[in-house]
């Protein structure tokens, strides 16, 4: 059975809980993932959000994400005059990506730094979402947990030792997922965990040898 | 541990443990979620208090929705209610579609609401509870316990039927919550869990077979004034069942009559606006004129 807050809850900037508040988690989400001030943002609608994305603000709520408000701040409906304001560049497209969940957006993104990252998130109705593929990864992301996110030297070992991490410092793992392009090559271990995530178990994850480097994201 | 699968075990256990459902649904949640009561009782009042600063700003509302197709009639509702003596339902009814209209308008323009159960019937239990609490000047406490019973009486509903438009049609949004608001109301007048259970089968029973059939695919056109009229109809059902009205038909029963007329409901009248008033000259003309296409 849903929990009481599932049925009066949550508190959300309206009109829609998959069109706004579902939408405006997968921007808070690449957010996440970049791990650093956005600078650019490119956005690819796909199916009922690329349709309906101006009567539901579709298109606010992820610029909103993007810059780190949360579905319940009043400022989403400002989002695309304080994006320029703030120089954030962003740029709203439609596509057409075949057989994908319709609630799909495709974000790009290029922070402060440097660092860009591309990330595909589907909101999957009540303001819950799924990001989909990371990077080029296909991954199963809720941003309901903690979660770790390495990037790995696909070779026997490396998945035990940050396991092990985990273990030692008891945090517990829900769901776990691991990745990869081809065989030997650049992989990706997404594990949501039920405790959070210190700087100690990041900076030891991050020794391991094989792995190129981990970040960790809080649920959202 | 508190375990209860429908509304008629809700209800029992209130009475063998002579408490309100209230309380029940307090105690089931502290158990599942691990969060003393204390700190439960304090996020109701946050919900709380978004749902009142809701209808205050709805009621003044001005601003259109970005289609332009919702914004101001709350306020045109509360206007003429105010004018004494004009209209045929009276004040009480007028000034709960009023708030209903208002938190629905607010949704509608981006502004801040809770779910209760959905974005698109967040006018309902927000409207019924704020007039039914100033009717019978009950304080806050009183207030989250209705609200607590709303819950539990959500949470049954999303377990045995859907309150998803899109799995189960408007009866599932707008009917879920005019069971919920049917369920605080009698809540707040002090009536007991019979009568709890009685109004929500009441309410849901007259909401039965409602389509979800949204204009353009938005939570605007029929919704905003359907929250106005369902506002009203949970009202009436929380006054039949404090006036000892039984439903020949027993909650539960609605409750699964409600989960397979969802499930005979064809996909064209659940959420895809491919039919229904989503397929009228006028509302593919709004369409059109929105999207620059027709879908």
């Amino acid at each position: 059975m849903r929990g009481v807050f599932d049925i009066i809850g949550p508190i959300m900037i309206g009109p829609s809980s998959s069109h706004t508040a579902g939408a405006a988690r997968i921007g808070l989400m690449a957010r996440k993932i970049l791990g650093e001030e956005p600078l650019q943002a490119t956005i690819e609608l796909h199916g009922s959000f690329a349709q309906t994305y101006k009567g539901h603000g579709t298109d606010k709520a992820i610029i909103a994400g993007i810059m780190g408000f949360a579905t319940d701040d009043e400022r989403i409906k400002d989002a695309l005059s304080i994006a320029v304001s703030s120089g954030l560049k962003y740029q709203i497209n439609t596509t057409d990506l075949g057989a994908v969940h319709p609630n799909t957006a495709v974000i790009y993104l290029i922070g402060k730094a440097g660092r860009m990252t591309r990330i595909v998130g589907a909101s999957v109705g009540g303001g819950n979402i799924l990001i989909t593929n990371i990077d080029g990864y296909d991954v199963e992301l809720t941003g309901q947990y903690h979660t770790l996110i390495s990037i790995h030297h696909d070779r026997p070992g490396v998945i035990t030792k940050v396991t092990s991490i985990l273990s030692k410092y008891k945090i517990n793992i829900a769901f776990m997922r691991v990745s990869r392009k081809s065989r030997g090559a650049e992989a990706l271990m997404i594990i949501e965990v039920d405790e959070q995530i210190s700087d100690d178990v990041l900076e030891e994850t991050k020794q391991v040898r094989g792995v190129a480097n981990s970040f960790r994201i809080p649920p959202i | 541990m508190i375990k209860f699968k429908n509304i008629q075990e809700l209800i029992a256990l209130a009475n063998e443990k002579k408490v309100a459902i209230y309380d029940i649904v307090e105690q089931y949640e502290a158990e599942v979620s691990q969060v003393p009561v204390d700190k439960i009782i304090n996020t109701m009042k946050q919900n709380w208090k978004v749902m009142r600063e809701a209808v205050e700003s709805g009621i003044q509302n001005q601003d259109k929705s970005a289609s332009g197709l919702v914004g101001g009639d709350a306020k045109k509702m509360n206007d003429y209610l105010g004018d004494n003596g004009k209209s045929y339902a009276g004040n009480m009814p007028l000034k709960v579609a009023a708030y209903a209209l208002a938190v629905s308008e607010v949704n509608a323009v981006m502004g801040r609401i809770v779910a209760c159960p959905t974005a698109g019937s967040c006018g309902i239990l927000p409207a019924a509870v704020l007039a039914g609490a100033q009717h019978k000047n009950c304080d806050e406490d009183k207030i989250i316990h209705a609200l607590f019973t709303a819950s539990g009486i959500g949470m049954v509903i999303a377990q045995n039927a859907s309150i998803a438009g899109a799995e189960g049609g408007c009866q599932a949004e707008c009917g879920s919550a005019a069971g919920m608001a049917a369920a605080a109301l009698v809540e707040l007048a002090g009536g007991t869990p019979e009568q709890v259970g009685q109004a929500v089968a009441l309410a849901l029973k007259n909401l039965l077979g409602l389509v979800c059939d949204p204009v353009a695919g938005l939570v605007e056109v029929p919704c905003v004034k359907r929250n106005g009229f369902a506002a009203v109809h949970a009202m009436l059902a929380a006054d039949m069942a404090l006036a000892g009205i039984q439903s020949v038909i027993p909650v539960d029963e609605v409750i699964d009559a409600m989960y397979k007329i969802g499930l005979a409901l064809p996909k064209s009248l659940r959420e895809t606006s491919e039919e229904g008033l989503a397929n009228t000259p006028t509302a593919r003309a709004i369409e059109k004129n929105l999207y620059g296409k027709a879908k």
